[in-house]
């Protein structure tokens, strides 16, 4: 017993060691942390549960056979995060370079297939070279085993990627199939095609950073979500925007206690929305009003600004916020707006995640560039997100909510449950200048007239009363009591039953 | 008594006359300007006259509009403030041809005291201390040696046409008026062309102090006595304080005397204030007398009871004065700090904005005269002061204690304030012994002041209060539901604290005994009790039996801490978490010599640069308005543009790139 015991701690040392203490301090020159380390700081303290510690590759071309590191460069198991249960693989990069083999494909694999049966999300902590090209057709196999289960645990429980090194070629596939992408400033990037490659065929020269960083995914393309500063500050961030999510689509997200009364009243709220209709305010100050605790976890920031999203709790239970920003391109609807937001509330839906909207929209952003572009498909994907959804809506008009927009933004119409007006709400085919100069075509000269004809406009149809007497918006709010009108809302709402008719899958806009 | 007043102001001062006049039972009207519509002196008086415009010259000083409101809401009487018309003598005589009071001084003593020459002139007539020296040109040495002999030593030559200190030359004795005379005159012609020179009286250490005084229309007068108010900024005053720490009864005694002596000459009735300029040796000199309430009055009213808006309505009603000298006791310290929307950084530039998060301090030894709310919006048309915030105690130390409290709990968020600054002035050493000049800022914080960038004393307590929160916020997020069994959750109370590359490690135990928190650190034992609520910004603690307040932004285990006019930057880490957090490499800092940064909001009113230019070291690069100011930025070296960002008529936020270098 003792020899079998002996050998058994020899062969787990031998497993932690990964590719080497020499590999260990070159990783750590370049501020990354070993796969090991990542966990440990994700992770509840000794909670991780490892699994598949002695697996090894099987491969004999080009004299691998000689090189064999139990665990083959993935660490798997799970653990807790604050409690509750998340499954975890972190790519070793010292080990092959973090490069998938057909077994490191296998762990992961079986981690995702037990995360799947027992509802718990699999986060990603994603650091490798790509493929183990050693192994040729199995290590492209092992992608796509990877990939197939990404699709099939798709909206059944959260799947999160952190990208925390390099993730090229085929790897980026399974983290653009995951709910979020995480990525590390500096020392992370993902692209399909490399600089190299680039370089030979269309002659650009392009760096690492600039083709496939952080702050080209998060800013440029969209494909990322949020950028950490460096590992630490983005395991713990992971930790805090765990604490929004259900752990598979048959919960509802955690709760936890708040302190924050839900009949807050904000009286600064009554003058958030200047007097020059074209003056923009910041969205995000009514969102931080309206939260517990002012704590706005936002996901895509730097990208698509014109849209807010992200999560919150009111009264301790999560919720997903859209909301269009006056701040930038007027809160205007376009390609890259509709995708982001569409995305996020099909994700809230998903996973049960009650959706708030804050409405401030003048339209559809105009121009060729747009149109072009498919503004047409990319709008509908917000339309068809919203319409589809059954968790609970509410939406607040804060100001503007102007033709096909105002029929997007969780109207009403598309099943919103509660929706609410602010008094300055403006709810029309068009803003009143527009309006009057189609109206009044002949009269486009007469500047006194059109003014007095656009005030008359904004008096008779430019307002909240016309649409709350429809039905179409169930109350005119006080700004000020926001916060206790959507609490309220909420509780209501908590039991709410909606299915769709059955159905293999949707068909939106892609 | 009057029935109804017209407040001719706005902000915290129109605010703080309609709560008196509320108190004697008096109707107020406000008046406002489109941008103040929403402002809270509207919302206070009983009603309200929106004169249009937005900036003060279409608005508060245009007399035609305030007139037309008086008329139109049928108001009594006047009550101008401070600033804008208050000392505006067309409007005063406008106010009394329709038939209505002005709640001020008689016409003449405006005039009179509103020009610099006659009013030097009256008060030397009057037998009161003026500055030596006058503005006749000195051609001669003999005769400037004769004029010195005058005026007495120290004293300075200063150019007639001059300004900036050029042609400017301070003589303690005959011998350096011999050598300085010529070399003044020299460079008064080189610099500006005139040659001419004048010789005053040199003021060393010089110290503002004013007296306030109180007449009636029948010649009575008293004195309130005395406000230092030396301490300034770009000529402004921030901290103001009564009595003055200088001023003994001695001087007291003579300035007072000097002050209601003035105030006679010129028939002046209401409240008024004569300003002088102190010497080292507490020699005083006539500077000018302010023929309106002034900013700094809530500190005279905090040492003597008295309601100086009370009694100049009284006054201007027909009552006599209902105080004689011997009434009026003085009783402690009171200071009084002008809280600016401004960065003190940044040559304490403005900053405008909307105020997103605003707490003000609450407590009986603070007054706070404001006139703003959560969600005001300082604005670029009027002066930046977002109040003043006042502490009064028996002995002056304390009310320092209590201003430094009350700044700590006073949360500003939305602009940048000089509430760090302040705090800092008070805790300077000069400043606790009453020791400073008109020119402390100037020589003490020649490049302003950065609350970052301070070496903060104490970091022992910030330490401590991190750890604290921090631990709040993991027992919250540690109670979160559907946790798993047998899995450990509880909270770790061992924890680094990383003050940039410097590792505390601190313990928090819960204490059973006391229900206090003991948080250790290496050399120090915290005992801290809070009922502080997660997501306030403020938070308050007993640390160690006393109460202290800080302000904290949280994000994940990064915390912003200020407290006392110190920001600080810390993480919070385990133990374990902090050793891996050492292998983290530092993110290179975005290099901004390449670019044209605004330095303050504002509106681009022009740029005299195009792409390609090559521009040399001091060359103006863009002109950004912003609070009535055209600010001039200028190159600090030669360089090349390379790419325009902005074009003229653009509002520009703070930090947009405006231009990029080559």
């Amino acid at each position: 017993m003792k020899e079998i015991l002996k050998k058994l701690n020899q062969k787990r040392s031998q497993a932690v060691i990964g590719g080497g203490e020499k590999r260990k301090e070159s990783q750590h020159k370049k501020g990354k942390l070993t796969a090991r380390e990542r966990i440990e700081v994700l992770l509840d303290e000794g909670t991780f549960e490892e699994w598949d510690m002695f697996v090894e590759h099987r491969c004999s071309e080009f004299e691998m056979e000689q090189q064999k590191i139990p665990g083959d460069g993935v660490v798997t198991g799970y653990g807790t995060i604050n409690g509750r249960l998340t499954f975890v693989f972190s790519q070793d990069f010292t080990v092959f370079g973090g490069s998938l083999s057909e077994s490191h494909a296998e762990k992961i694999s079986k981690i995702m297939d037990k995360a799947l049966q027992v509802g718990a999300p699999v986060i990603g902590l994603n650091d490798s070279g790509g493929a183990r090209i050693q192994e040729g057709v199995a290590s492209l196999a092992g992608y796509a085993e990877v990939f197939q289960r990404n699709v099939l645990s798709s909206g059944v429980i959260p799947q999160i990627s952190v990208i925390m090194g390099p993730c090229a070629g085929g790897a980026v596939y399974s983290p653009a199939m995951t709910d979020f992408i995480f990525m590390v400033k500096d020392t992370s990037y993902m692209f399909v095609t490399g600089p190299d490659v680039l370089k030979t065929v269309t002659h650009e020269e392009v760096s690492h950073e600039e083709l496939g960083g952080a702050t080209t995914h998060t800013k440029t393309s969209g494909v990322a979500d949020l950028s950490f500063e460096n590992d630490v500050e983005a395991l713990y961030q992971l930790r805090r925007f765990m604490g929004f999510l259900p752990s598979s689509n048959k919960e509802m997200p955690p709760t936890r206690k708040s302190e924050d009364p839900a009949d807050r009243i904000e009286y600064s709220l009554d003058t958030l929305i200047p007097d020059n209709p074209n003056k923009p305010y910041d969205m995000k100050e009514l969102i931080t009003k309206v939260v517990d605790d002012r704590d706005f976890f936002e996901t895509q920031p730097d990208y698509a600004a014109n849209i807010i999203t992200g999560f919150a709790r009111m009264t301790g239970s999560p919720v997903g916020i859209v909301a269009n920003q006056p701040m930038v391109l007027a809160g205007c609807l376009d390609n890259n707006s509709s995708r982001k937001a569409a995305r996020f509330v099909r994700f809230c839906d998903c996973f049960n995640i009650p959706i708030l909207t804050f409405v401030d929209v003048p339209g559809f952003l105009p121009g060729t560039s747009q149109e072009f572009n498919g503004i047409i498909k990319h709008g509908a994907k917000l339309l068809f997100a919203f319409a589809e959804a059954t968790v609970p809506k509410i939406t607040v008009i804060t100001r503007k909510a102007y033709g096909g927009a105002y029929d997007v933004m969780s109207s009403k119409h598309l099943r919103g449950d509660v929706n609410y007006a602010w008094p300055q709400a403006e709810i029309a085919v068009m803003g009143p200048k527009g309006a009057v100069e189609i109206i009044f075509r002949g009269e486009i000269g007469d500047k006194k007239k059109m003014d007095q004809k656009a005030e008359e406009y904004r008096e008779r149809l430019a307002n909240p009363f016309i649409a709350g007497s429809r039905g179409f918006i169930d109350d005119v709010i006080m700004p000020n009591t926001t916060r206790k009108r959507i609490c309220r809302s909420l509780e209501m709402l908590k039991n709410k039953k909606l299915t769709n008719p059955w159905k293999k899958h949707d068909n939106i806009p892609l | 008594m009057f029935k109804k007043i017209l407040i001719a102001n706005r902000g915290e001062i129109a605010c703080r006359v309609i709560s008196t006049a509320k108190k004697l039972g008096i109707k107020t009207i406000a008046i406002c300007s489109d941008a103040d519509i929403n402002s809270p002196h509207v919302n206070l008086a009983d009603d309200y006259v929106n004169i249009g415009g937005n900036t003060s010259a279409e608005s508060y000083l245009v007399i035609e509009k305030i007139i037309k409101a008086i008329k139109k809401t049928n108001a009594d009487a006047v009550h101008p403030g401070y600033g804008f018309l208050s000392e505006n003598v067309s409007f005063r005589d406008e106010v009394n041809n329709i038939g209505k009071i002005f709640i001020g001084p008689p016409s003449q003593a405006i005039s009179l005291m509103g020009d610099k020459i006659k009013s030097k002139e009256i008060a030397k007539s009057a037998n009161v201390s003026v500055v030596p020296g006058g503005l006749d040109s000195i051609a001669t040495i003999d005769k400037a040696i004769m004029e010195g002999k005058k005026i007495g030593y120290p004293l300075m030559v200063k150019a007639s046409a001059g300004g900036g200190g050029k042609g400017m030359r301070i003589a303690f004795n005959e011998k350096e008026l011999r050598e300085n005379f010529t070399s003044a005159v020299n460079e008064a012609r080189s610099s500006f062309g005139d040659e001419r020179v004048f010789i005053e009286k040199y003021i060393e250490f010089p110290k503002h102090i004013e007296i306030q005084i109180l007449g009636d229309q029948f010649g009575n007068f008293v004195h309130l006595g005395e406000r230092e108010c030396s301490i300034q900024r770009r000529h402004q005053k921030v901290i103001e304080e009564a009595p003055s720490p200088f001023v003994d009864k001695k001087l007291r005694d003579k300035m007072v005397d000097h002050a209601i002596k003035l105030a006679k000459a010129v028939g002046y009735y209401s409240a008024g204030t004569v300003e002088f300029v102190v010497d080292k040796n507490k020699n005083f000199y006539f500077l000018e007398m302010n023929t309106r309430l002034q900013v700094e009055h809530p500190v005279t009213e905090l040492i003597t009871g008295i309601d100086l808006v009370e009694q100049m309505i009284k006054v201007a009603y027909g009552d006599k004065l209902n105080l004689t000298q011997k009434d009026i006791e003085f009783s402690g310290n009171a200071i009084e700090c002008r809280i600016y929307a401004e960065d003190s950084s940044k040559n304490f530039l403005p900053s405008i904005g909307r105020l997103t998060r605003y707490i003000e301090p609450k407590g009986k030894n603070i007054r706070i005269d404001s006139g703003v709310v959560e969600g005001s919006e300082i604005t670029m048309f009027y002066d930046p002061m977002i109040s003043k915030l006042c502490t009064h105690s028996s002995d002056r130390k304390s009310a320092i204690k209590e201003m430094l409290n009350a700044l700590d709990r006073y949360y500003i968020e939305g602009v940048q304030t000089n509430r760090d600054f302040l705090s800092k002035i008070l805790q300077h050493k000069n400043f606790d012994d009453g020791l400073y000049s008109t020119s402390f800022i100037s020589e003490q914080y020649k490049d302003g002041y950065d609350s970052y960038k301070d070496d903060i004393i104490n970091k022992d307590v910030l330490y401590a209060v991190a750890t604290f929160v921090n631990f709040q916020y993991l027992l919250r997020a540690a109670s979160i539901s559907n946790q798993l069994k047998g899995f450990n959750k509880t909270v770790g109370n061992i924890w680094n604290v990383i003050d940039n590359k410097k590792n505390i490690n601190v313990k928090i135990n819960y204490n059973n005994f006391n229900n206090n928190f003991d948080v250790y650190l290496p050399e120090k034992h915290f005992s801290i009790k809070s009922n502080w609520k997660i997501g306030y910004p403020l938070f308050s603690a007993i640390i160690d039996n006393k109460l202290h307040y800080f302000s904290i932004q949280r994000n994940g285990p990064k915390f912003k801490i200020n407290h006392k006019g110190s920001m600080i930057d810390l993480l919070v880490l385990s133990e374990r978490h902090s050793e891996l957090n050492k292998i983290m490499i530092p993110r290179k800092k975005v290099d901004t010599s390449k670019f044209l940064l605004a330095p303050m909001p504002g509106l681009l009113v022009s740029l005299p640069v195009k792409n390609g230019d090559s521009v040399d070291e001091n060359q103006p690069l863009a002109i950004i308005e912003a609070m009535k100011m055209e600010n001039i930025i200028k190159s600090d070296k030669k360089v090349k543009i390379k790419k325009i960002n902005c074009k003229e008529g653009d509002s520009l936020e703070v930090d947009q790139v405006i231009l990029e270098f080559e």
